[in-house]
């Protein structure tokens, strides 16, 4: 992991430019606590590939000071994963909302965690579609009136916790930005874990969705640890999940060691990096390839 | 009419399920081995077990590129193949049938019925096993020795056990003698060629070709008639170090692959139009990220679902269009299996060099099809160039990785090496890539990145290689066509010259850039220009007016599903002569 015994600052990963996100926003926790993670664990910033979908807090990368690519909205779990079987020897952390990971994105929400690739994914949830202005969400509460839903949104949200568990992540923690101390921690937890981790981070859209804001989560968050919560346990995981009333538990809801992705393919498992090997085919190679068309 | 001394066509007719792609393949393994050329066509449907499918091999000591216009042996495994084929059957003509199960329609057009009683031959309820009956009579028919086919027999079965080789030479014997004392073979039996030569499908010399090229990441889903490709990348996965992956959907798919080729290497996917639809947002990211990336469409008749198993040239305009905004891509369509294979470490030379998208349109008739190939002629040494690629760590400051420079290529660093840390993204950008979409619009840094990814393209051109006309500089004809109609364009040219009617032919295989300025050099002197493709509105005529502004004279064009046969062609130029039509549509007589 860490190369060098330079000790690098939460500083030393501020991007190019400042957030654009308005004041107030969920988003610049998360951008805090990720950059105190991963200079806390020694990285340094061409070790990390910082991948992003479309959306507020999609535009995480470019305030990041790490390799990024800020690509097509939904689709930054599947750049990732294409990024992490080039080059399985990077970092890969994968940032973006609820609609960019739950609802455009879905079929690879579902698809990278059966996999388990080893990428760490940290949504933020806000439950509302903010760069467009205020729309339902795939996370939005039952009744919620938006833009899109002026009479209540009458579908059931997704919860990402426990659709994460059922379709086989390895390592399931939801955290609530206004607490950046936690989510560091979180953070550090889902990038030191070997396979797929997902942190939904509740990250509150001060400007359109007036209803799960700091006060709401604040009067409600409470640990796991705190109650004492067995990580092995999915069944129980899942229930403390589904509660969604004056408690919402944060917190590593299940962890499980499985074989990653690269650890289970054998191209990947027989050598360094695909990005760095030699190209073209050598002879015994070609040979076995026009032998078989004989 | 076949450019060789010895021309011959079979078709095999059952239902799926019948097992006719065993027979098909030890007789192609029999031909290329002896040395001669082969192209293989299979009319199949989208359905595991029954439908009718109709496998046509016509074998050559010249290349073949098509399956040509007649068949001399038809072998029928079930009834159905003998009612819709018989009809097609004339004087000289062969049909070789189970005697036992199927019989003569009343359409007798003069061929010699070869009845076998394969029952009585065989001694045996398997019911594939008139197959192997059947391979005796056609090789007796054919003249082809008996040890020939008795070597390739073994040489399918041995993994099965001496005992299932041993039952299979014994009814191929069978079927071989009793055809042998009832039926006059044909006068003709294949000579043997210079050396063995290999055989391959489209699909094979595309995944070929990309793993020459250095492909180490494929991701698919499947897709007919593209799914070959896949099947290819991962039976030889292990053996090339390729990571291959079949995943959730084509947009997973094309996504994936524009993310491993930022990772830094080489990356391909291959659907048909349907997935490539899905891909196409895709191709617009890698566009705007700069980063080279290869998808290759393999056209079936659309649209939507459309006919799965047939073929079609109908996916141009999509292909052009794929993906929203105003931007550049490379198009290539190349001419036949062999050339596919060539296509491809060439296109990607070119889409490293450029840092841009290419798409490589095939479609089911070269893809599907099988062909003869001299293992000679199979280069899995390409020459390898990645252009301005940065993959080694620096101290210097100041990395700007879409810097304006004056051809518009700006060195590309692959994440993970120190001194050249960035952020890629598909909201335009500054050359630092600051995002200038949201917070900082900016019109004059728009406008350079703009002209920056275009003036990229100016250069590409002068890399490949303008179409040449082939036959004689003056001709009353000139025929044109694009991609895979290459094969029975050049037949029917060579057919029409024979008969009196000059014909020379310009094939298009570079669709962007496009070379209009040499194009116009020929068409422009052409005294009537004929263009030939595979579906009913005319896409290339319509691309090459809206990059020439020049309409041709004529246009041949099928859309029912099945490839041009030659002739098809030949009696479309006659027709055009003759002042018939200005628009020929050729009728299918083979129904499959």
């Amino acid at each position: 992991m860490a190369t060098t015994a330079i000790n690098l600052t939460p500083r030393d990963f501020k991007g190019k430019s400042d957030p654009d996100w308005c004041p107030g926003c969920g988003d610049f926790g998360v951008l805090n606590a990720l950059q105190r993670a991963v200079a806390g664990l020694g990285f340094r910033p061409h070790e990390i590939l910082a991948v992003s979908g479309i959306g507020c807090s999609s535009n995480l990368p470019g305030y990041f000071n790490a390799y990024g690519m800020h690509t097509l909205h939904g689709r930054s779990l599947a750049m990732a994963t294409g990024a992490k079987m080039a080059n399985h020897e990077l970092k890969v952390i994968v940032t973006g909302g609820d609609g960019d990971g739950y609802g455009i994105g879905g079929n690879h929400f579902t698809h990278t965690a059966r996999r388990n690739t080893d990428l760490t994914y940290i949504v933020m949830n806000n439950q509302i579609y903010g760069l467009t202005t205020g729309q339902v969400s795939p996370t939005s509460s039952l009744g919620m009136t938006t833009k899109s839903t002026p009479f209540g949104s009458v579908e059931q949200p997704i919860n990402p916790i426990t659709s994460a568990i059922m379709n086989g992540a390895t390592f399931v923690a939801r955290a609530y930005s206004g607490d950046v101390r936690h989510l560091t921690d979180l953070i550090q937890q889902g990038i030191n874990h070997k396979g797929f981790s997902i942190i939904d981070v509740f990250s509150p859209c001060v400007t359109f969705n007036l209803v799960n804001n700091h006060d709401f989560f604040k009067e409600r968050v409470r640990k796991l640890e705190d109650d004492g919560h067995d990580t092995a346990d999915w069944k129980t995981a899942c229930e403390k999940a589904m509660l969604f009333g004056d408690t919402i538990y944060t917190g590593v809801f299940f962890e499980k060691e499985r074989a990653t992705l690269e650890q289970a393919e054998p191209v990947l498992r027989e050598g360094g990096p695909l990005a760095t090997r030699e190209l073209g085919l050598d002879n015994e190679q070609a040979q076995k390839i026009i032998d078989r068309m004989m | 009419m076949g450019l060789g001394t010895y021309d011959f066509a079979l078709a095999i007719g059952g239902e799926a399920g019948q097992g006719i792609a065993t027979p098909g393949d030890i007789l192609a393994r029999i031909i290329v081995r002896r040395g001669l050329h082969l192209c293989t066509y299979n009319a199949y449907q989208s359905i595991i077990r029954g439908g009718h499918i109709f496998l046509t091999m016509r074998i050559s000591d010249a290349e073949v590129q098509n399956h040509g216009d007649q068949l001399d042996l038809l072998l029928c495994l079930n009834q159905d193949t003998m009612d819709r084929h018989q009809r097609l059957m004339g004087p000289g003509s062969r049909i070789v049938y189970n005697s036992d199960a199927i019989n003569p329609s009343s359409e007798d057009k003069g061929a010699d019925l070869c009845g076998l009683p394969v029952g009585e031959l065989a001694q045996s309820r398997n019911r594939l096993v008139q197959n192997t009956v059947a391979m005796g009579a056609v090789a007796s028919l054919m003249g082809i020795d008996f040890s020939v086919l008795e070597e390739s027999l073994a040489l399918r079965f041995q993994r099965q056990g001496q005992e299932m080789v041993d039952q299979n030479t014994t009814v191929a014997r069978a079927g071989f003698d009793y055809t042998q004392e009832h039926y006059r073979p044909f006068d003709q039996s294949p000579p043997v060629g210079e050396k063995p030569l290999a055989f391959w499908s489209g699909n094979d010399a595309l995944a070929m070709g990309g793993a020459a090229a250095g492909v180490k990441f494929y991701a698919a889903y499947p897709m007919s008639p593209a799914s070959g490709v896949l099947h290819w990348m991962a039976n030889n996965a292990r053996n090339l170090g390729i990571m291959v992956r079949q995943v959730e959907d084509e947009i997973a798919v094309a996504n994936m692959v524009v993310g491993a080729a930022h990772a830094g290497t080489r990356s391909l996917c291959a659907t048909s139009g349907g997935g490539f639809a899905l891909m196409t947002e895709a191709v617009g990211a890698a566009a705007m990220m700069e980063i080279p990336v290869v998808f290759i469409n393999v056209q079936r008749a659309g649209p939507s679902t459309g006919v799965p198993t047939k073929t079609e040239q109908g996916d141009l305009w999509q292909v052009l269009g794929a993906s929203q905004g105003d931007f550049e891509r490379i198009i290539v369509t190349p001419l036949d299996s062999l050339d596919a294979f060539n296509t491809m470490p060439e296109v990607f030379n070119l889409t490293d060099k450029y840092q841009c998208p290419a798409i490589v349109i095939s479609d089911l008739y070269i893809s599907e099809g099988r062909f003869s190939v001299d293992p000679d002629k199979i280069n899995l040494h390409p020459n390898i160039d990645r252009g301005a690629l940065i993959t080694e760590s620096s101290t210097t400051d100041g990395y700007l990785r879409y810097k304006d420079t004056e051809s518009g290529i700006s060195p590309r660093a692959i994440p993970g090496i120190e001194g050249y840390v960035h952020v890629v993204a598909t909201d335009e950008h500054d050359e630092d890539s600051t995002l200038i979409s949201d917070e900082f619009t900016n019109p004059h840094k728009r406008r350079m990145m703009v002209e920056k990814r275009a003036r990229k393209f100016e250069a590409v051109i002068h890399d490949i290689a303008p179409p040449v006309l082939a036959g004689p500089a003056e001709a009353d004809v000139t025929l044109v066509g694009w991609g895979s109609t290459n094969g029975m364009i050049v037949e029917a040219a060579a057919a029409l010259n024979a008969a009196g009617i000059s014909t020379n032919h310009l094939q298009i295989k570079w669709m962007v850039p496009f070379h209009g300025e040499q194009i116009m050099d020929v068409l422009s002197k052409a005294k009537r220009t004929i263009i030939v493709e595979n579906n009913y509105s005319g896409q290339f005529a319509r691309y090459l007016r809206s990059e020439t502004g020049f309409a041709a004279d004529g246009h041949i064009r099928k859309y029912d599903g099945e490839p041009f046969m030659p002739h098809h062609i030949v009696d479309g130029v006659k027709a055009h002569i003759g002042g018939t039509t200005t628009k020929y549509v050729p009728y299918q007589e083979v129904t499959v």
